[in-house]
């Protein structure tokens, strides 16, 4: 079953007749994704040029006409916002947006907005979600996960695919794997996400990737500690920090991505990460066999 | 996107945020010039000469070659002008600068405003930055202004006064009355604090700012509010709607090379050591950073070729990286996903035989799609290029290139 999206997800693209959406909409219906159909303003009423699926003018419209339950955003960052409260409005329940460049004012009021609304928000600036097997929404690689047991949870695109080959390689296939995205204000924060698998009958472990900037690794580790500790949460978590090398106050590519004081440093966060009971690695290149390892004990 | 006091201050006087009023130049007569233009305008006595350099700490800093301190006050028009002399065009070193500095090509000519009057003027510290856990902005706030406020927060956390506001309404009057009275204020000067608090809200959410720091924050001798200096970050991903905000970057305050790589749509950050490294996607690109560092080498830079990395943008990430005279070895790392590592490869290797000659060893990792027909390019090219497939092989590579 695993988390957030599976088989049964009903999918609309926001910006479906962009490069973007086209493209990434194409990959996301050949790997099975169940994939019903989209959305581009004004565009609505005909079938898809490419990919022969109904496009619609309102995210309502598209809900009302398949039932649509999740939605993945390929909008470019001045109207994104937008698209994800209307997307909350038609009552999607889990949205994905993909986009990068945000204004992060923008997605302050989005963040408010949804707090009314029964809905969960994916990213933006992330590679989306996957559930190895059954439906991969977002832009990842979809041939390099496996069907297995292990959580991902990044905020990072690339360093996830490392992370996932390497498992899938040391023989451990996964569940479903989130990007959270690398911005500083998202919807999901990575102890949600790690709440999520910890939570999920179908998950054994848990990969959890961030990098320096802000406390949101922190806040999971600090949860993970206090679940344990109420005999909750026992599945292993193996967690690595990107940047340790990054200088303070300068932006390391992702928005969010920047130091700000003492306690967002790769170093510190890793700290309290081991001190939490995490399995910590200093390198990516670890990261398959420390899970391989941990699952063992 | 970091600008100058002077750029911040602009900001903030359109606005209508009061501040300590300057005018900016960049030779010694006008300097002058500008003294007086003050002298007419404020009635100001006399003038505080500020070199232009995106850092910090310039009061306390000095010019390399002439020894004067970033920040100074003058008396005279005589003393305006040898100041600006001895600032603009040379090299001043502060704690945040680096032992190298930044070149001073512009003074900001600025009013007195710690005239005596009927009270002795107080500083203290106001700021509004984004609260990343919060999701909204906040206020802070201390009557310990003028000094470094991480000290204050870290040995008297009780005297930062923080106030959140809520994304929706915006800033309450209540709000900005709670900070004022905090801050130990009354009478006149409380109600110049409010609307100082107020404008300066306006404007952090005006401007798409990240951040604002005003520090000192000045109540002077006859209890007005003004902003004696500002630190101003703006949201880079805002600037499409700022153009006239956008217009003030200064390159020449930026290294050469990450100017030359932001006009290719790179994103590349220079750092001092001797691995440089090419990667798609950020995450990975800090993290092959740190696999440098634990193979016994030093990062030289960071660099995210992004998604759609092509021969195009291989090319001028290694034009880049080799512009760099401290780099000993280069490490390219590609987890290929869509993007198909023996396309990269084939970029990889003409962008080599294209700038040729290249001394120092080139590690390339390919991984994901297509990533053994990737490494057979490489090995076929006949090229001087190390192929690798495992990231721990990779980092084992650049060991043996520093060896």
């Amino acid at each position: 079953m695993s988390v957030l999206v599976n088989k049964d997800s009903r999918v609309i693209v926001q910006g479906f007749t962009g490069n973007e959406g086209t493209f990434h909409g194409g990959q996301m219906i050949e790997y099975g994704t169940n994939v019903v159909g989209g959305v581009t303003p004004g565009k609505g009423g005909h079938p898809h040029e490419k990919l022969g699926k109904p496009v619609f003018n309102t995210v309502r419209e598209a809900v009302e006409a398949t039932g649509a339950n999740v939605s993945i955003i390929f909008v470019p960052p001045a109207f994104a916002a937008d698209a994800i409260m209307e997307a909350a409005d038609a009552g999607i329940k889990v949205i994905i947006c993909i986009t990068e460049g945000i204004p992060v004012k923008d997605m302050m009021h989005v963040k408010h907005y949804l707090k009314d609304h029964h809905c969960r928000l994916i990213g933006p600036n992330c590679p989306g979600v996957i559930t190895a097997g059954e439906a991969k929404i977002g832009i990842m690689p979809g041939f390099i996960f496996k069907p297995g047991r292990i959580g991902v949870v990044s905020k990072s695109g690339t360093l996830t695919y490392e992370a996932v080959d390497q498992l899938t390689k040391a023989g451990l296939g996964q569940s479903t794997c989130i990007g959270i995205g690398g911005d500083p204000i998202i919807g999901t924060t990575t102890k949600e996400a790690v709440e999520l698998l910890m939570n999920d009958p179908d998950t054994d472990g848990i990969v959890m990737i961030g990098e320096i900037g802000g406390g949101m690794e922190a806040e999971a580790a600090r949860w993970i500690e206090a679940e344990r500790a109420a005999g909750r949460a026992n599945k292993p978590v193996v967690g690595f920090i990107a940047g340790q090398t990054a200088p303070p106050g300068r932006r390391m590519g992702h928005a969010g991505a920047i130091i700000g004081g003492a306690d967002d440093t790769a170093e510190a966060k890793m700290k309290i990460m081991a001190g939490c009971g995490i399995h910590v690695v200093d390198t990516p290149a670890h990261i398959g066999e420390t899970m391989l390892a941990a699952l063992k004990k | 996107m970091n600008i100058h006091e002077y750029q911040a201050k602009e900001i903030l006087k359109s606005y209508g945020v009061r501040v300590q009023e300057g005018i900016v130049v960049s030779t010694p007569q006008a300097a002058v010039e500008a003294a007086r233009e003050l002298q007419v305008e404020t009635g100001t006595q006399g003038w505080v000469v500020k070199a232009q350099i995106h850092a910090g700490g310039r009061g306390k800093g000095r010019t390399l070659e002439t020894d004067q301190e970033g920040v100074k006050f003058c008396t005279t028009l005589e003393k305006v002008e040898t100041v600006s002399k001895n600032l603009l065009g040379n090299t001043l070193v502060t704690i945040q600068t680096g032992p190298q500095g930044k070149k001073v090509n512009k003074v900001l000519i600025a009013q007195d405003v710690y005239y005596d009057g009927p009270q002795k003027p107080k500083e203290f510290y106001v700021a509004i930055l984004l609260d990343r856990a919060k999701a909204c902005n906040v206020i802070m706030a201390s009557t310990e202004g003028g000094v470094d406020i991480e000290e204050v927060a870290h040995h008297h956390p009780e005297k930062i006064i923080k106030e959140w506001v809520d994304p929706h309404v915006g800033l309450q009057p209540f709000q900005a009355r709670k900070v004022a009275f905090a801050l130990g204020l009354d009478g006149e000067a409380f109600k110049e604090m409010t609307k100082f608090i107020t404008t300066l809200y306006t404007a952090y959410v005006g401007s798409d700012a990240t951040q604002f720091e005003i520090n000192p924050c000045l109540r002077t001798s006859d209890n007005k509010i003004l902003a004696v200096d500002g630190k101003v970050n703006i949201d880079d991903n805002a600037l499409f709607r700022h153009a006239h905000i956008a217009d003030m970057r200064d390159t020449s305050e930026e290294d050469p090379l990450e100017v030359e790589a932001s006009a290719a749509g790179l994103n590349y950050v220079k750092l001092d050591g001797n691995v440089g490294c090419m990667v798609n996607g950020a995450g990975l690109a800090m993290a092959t950073m740190d696999i440098i560092k634990l193979s016994g080498g030093k990062p030289a830079n960071f660099l995210d070729v992004g998604g759609g990395a092509n021969a195009q943008t291989v090319e001028a990430g290694f034009r880049i990286i080799l512009k760099d005279p401290n780099v000993k070895a280069i490490l390219i790392n590609i987890f290929g996903g869509i993007v198909r590592c023996d396309r990269v490869a084939n970029g990889v290797v003409e962008a080599y035989k294209k700038i040729g000659d290249i001394k120092v060893p080139i590690i390339v990792r390919l991984q994901g799609t297509n990533a053994e027909e990737g490494a057979r390019v490489i090995q076929e090219s006949g090229l001087k290029v190390t192929s690798a497939i495992l990231l721990k092989d990779a980092a084992a590579r650049v060991e043996e290139a520093l060896a």
